[in-house]
């Protein structure tokens, strides 16, 4: 996979929050094999030092970083959020996300595209979280995002491809566009599914980091999206309705 | 002055954004700043001037997904 220049070899892309233990995140990101990890800004008092640490463990991985602009419910959050991640992590990347719906996590479709299109014409590399609508896909081409990432099902939810026909048009629909199916994703064969519809790469974070072992869990993961993406290039075989027996019929004894 | 600091209401003898985080105690920590919603880049906080009532925001690197 290609993304804005950058040669990826790992289709799967891990979330840093929620781990038992900074160790386990550690474990989990390194079973994984993910080469790009998200992370995000949040506020920190003077005396304390958790995000000092946490960017010297995240440092020390030696995964590219995707900061993310989680929270963000307007285009001017967003932007802001974008610009100081921009300096923090030091990278044009931004997993933008403009939130619209507070139950269902919902990108508000409309601000998104246009803080893509204020972030892109500044510099930004835009990865924005957005739904299967084939519309807002492409207005945010057309904003500048040369890669898409289409909701499985609402953050945090586990509910696998909720839309899997919405998911195989937009697949077909934009079919030299990356994409990466971001969140709702709870189980391998999940991330599975989506590689064999033909995505890129899957991004997810609560199916690893709140599995009993997140580290098991990674090393699942990773072999599921290999799986995925090793038989999407098979050509997997059409479905049909009607069964069809595969032993022959001819030659069959004729024993009534 | 008492300014806003991460929503919380503080008093700093600094009028100027980069010796105001020295004084919070900051230091060199890698953070980004935005005064009253607006980034300031690391580079312009030496020149920002902080007023009475003022709302900074203070961001370091956190988990994400």
């Amino acid at each position: 996979m290609q993304v804005y220049g950058v040669d990826i070899a790992s289709r799967l892309l891990l979330g840093t929050a929620q781990y038992p233990s900074p160790t386990i995140l550690g474990e989990a990101v390194q079973a994984s094999g993910a080469e790009i990890v998200t992370v995000s800004l949040r506020r920190e008092s003077g005396g304390d030092q958790h995000g000092q640490a946490f960017w010297t463990l995240i440092r020390d991985m030696g995964a590219r970083v995707l900061p993310n602009t989680a929270g963000c419910h307007t285009v001017k959050e967003a932007v802001t959020t974008a610009q100081m991640a921009r300096e923090v992590f030091d990278t044009n990347w931004i997993k933008l996300e403009v939130i619209g719906d507070n139950d269902t996590l919902c990108p508000n479709v409309f601000d998104l595209v246009e803080a893509a299109r204020v972030l892109s014409e500044d510099g930004f590399e835009v990865f924005p979280y957005t739904t299967e609508d084939l519309v807002v896909a492409e207005h945010l081409l057309q904003a500048g995002c040369k890669v898409l990432m289409p909701w499985g099902a609402p953050i945090g939810t586990g509910l696998g491809l909720n839309n899997a026909y919405g998911l195989r048009t937009m697949r077909a629909h934009f079919a030299d566009v990356p994409m990466i199916i971001d969140a709702g994703i709870g189980l391998p064969s999940h991330a599975a599914h989506a590689m064999e519809l033909g995505f890129d790469a899957v991004l997810l974070n609560t199916a690893v980091a709140r599995a009993g072992d997140p580290v098991a869990m990674a090393r699942a993961f990773a072999q599921a999206v290999e799986a995925g993406s090793t038989a999407r290039s098979a050509d997997p075989m059409e479905a049909r309705d009607m069964a069809s027996p595969s032993t022959p019929v001819l030659g069959k004894a004729s024993l009534g | 002055m008492k300014i806003i600091v991460n929503g919380q209401s503080l008093e700093v003898t600094a009028t100027l954004l980069d010796a105001a985080l020295g004084e919070l105690g900051y230091g060199e920590a890698r953070v980004a700043t935005a005064l009253n919603g607006e980034f300031v880049p690391a580079p312009a906080r030496a020149s920002t001037s902080l007023g009475n009532g003022d709302r900074l925001e203070i961001l370091a690197p956190m988990q994400g997904g």
